[in-house]
């Protein structure tokens, strides 16, 4: 690519413009999975951020050494070990995040987003402008997920990051913390999210 | 730097570079994580055992006994806890596969007499919102102080005694289950000391 990338630009179309989950609709799985509550959607996110930043910094850097027809294999082995470096690091210090999203850490290998970026941008684009690119999809993607997060965790446990504020015994929309949930908060929050960023710009 | 071509020789060399240095930077983050790892899982465990028992001084985690039982597919901890050598109770961790996601696994405190003094989970994959409620202050309440003996474990609806939790009859169930199985170890091994 010889022409010179607004990095500003560049941050922010992971945020808004490509939005990963609202407007691309990409890494469904832990999207949709882990976000019954807040707090997890926040960690997961944070989780995917570290390993998107730190594969789209790899592959951007030994991008001229991977021959073209095996760089799809070699993604995924940078991903993988990535991932399991977070898992690892999870079960060793955060024990309480790591039990929370279980089965979801070992699943962000297949996250469609991260292996979407290292091949559509990273081994395109020189170190920086893949960084820039990497902390902006993260940061759209761990905004979404925690917003995800807390509109399912109002509804359908009364709370947000585990403060409580309806009663014990009130009755919640048990079905936005059920995977159907799932699906229904996120339509509607994928339309508001575009109806907002369109009739802005 | 132009682009390499994609050989036989090429692409076998770069895909065996990248799982060498993969292969060994995770074996090297696997040697620093080990030993936090283990502490973790063994605080939880010490941490449980605080909750479950009444006040004791001695080091429950040393003085664990192993059962193996065809109730459970692992052997089953016993955890005895002494207060200047007068037993204070017995916690024990039980478990059962019936649970709405599979394993529950939970660690009952018995106090000498047998009734129980206080439950903690271990391990649950319930779903979020309903079943996790077996956590809660309101749901283990009804279990305190209670002798299974004479206070049956299963589910109301089931003839138990047992008030279930809104829409996770079933985890409340295997959480009835997993207690008995704790209690029932709990008489075989006094019946068998004395």
């Amino acid at each position: 690519m010889v022409e010179k990338l607004n990095q500003n630009d560049n941050f922010l179309k992971g945020i808004i413009k490509d939005n990963p989950v609202f407007v691309m609709l990409l890494g469904m799985c832990p999207t949709l999975g882990v976000t019954s509550s807040a707090f997890n959607g926040l960690g997961m996110g944070i989780a995917t951020l570290f390993v998107l930043l730190m594969s789209n910094i790899v592959v951007s850097l030994i991008k001229s050494q991977i021959p073209n027809k095996v760089r799809i294999p070699a993604f995924i082995i940078i991903i993988a070990s990535f991932v399991t470096i977070v898992e690892m690091v999870l079960e060793a210090f955060i024990p309480f995040l790591y039990e929370q999203l279980g089965i979801f850490i070992p699943l962000i290998v297949v996250n469609c987003l991260i292996l979407g970026r290292a091949e559509a941008f990273a081994s395109k684009n020189n170190l920086i402008s893949s960084f820039v690119d990497a902390l902006g999809m993260g940061i759209g993607f761990t905004i979404a997920l925690t917003l995800l997060g807390a509109v399912r965790e109002i509804l359908g446990s009364g709370s947000l990051f585990d403060l409580k504020f309806v009663s014990e015994n009130a009755n919640t929309f048990i079905l936005f913390i059920l995977p159907p949930g799932a699906f229904i908060a996120l339509a509607y929050l994928s339309v508001l999210f575009n109806k907002v960023t369109k009739t802005n710009s | 730097m132009s682009k390499k071509e994609s050989t036989f020789f090429n692409m076998t060399l770069t895909l065996l570079v990248i799982t060498m240095v993969a292969g060994i930077s995770l074996g090297f983050i696997n040697d620093i994580t080990k030993g936090p790892k283990a502490k973790a899982i063994l605080e939880r465990k010490v941490n449980a055992i605080k909750q479950v028992l009444p006040e004791f001084n001695n080091n429950p985690v040393e003085n664990v006994t192993l059962i193996k039982s065809d109730r459970a597919k692992d052997s089953i901890e016993i955890f005895s806890a002494f207060l200047d050598d007068k037993k204070a109770g017995t916690a024990i961790i039980g478990s059962s596969e019936k649970g709405f996601s599979g394993l529950i696994k939970i660690m009952v405190g018995f106090k000498p007499d047998g009734t129980i003094k206080n439950i903690a989970v271990l391990e649950q994959k319930e779903t979020p919102g309903l079943g996790t409620k077996m956590k809660d202050e309101k749901f283990l309440r009804q279990f305190r102080d209670k002798d299974p003996s004479s206070f049956n474990l299963k589910v109301i609806k089931d003839g138990g005694e047992v008030d279930a939790l809104t829409g996770a009859t079933i985890t409340t169930r295997a959480f009835g289950e997993a207690t008995q199985m704790a209690y029932n170890i709990f008489v075989e091994t006094n019946q068998s000391k004395n």
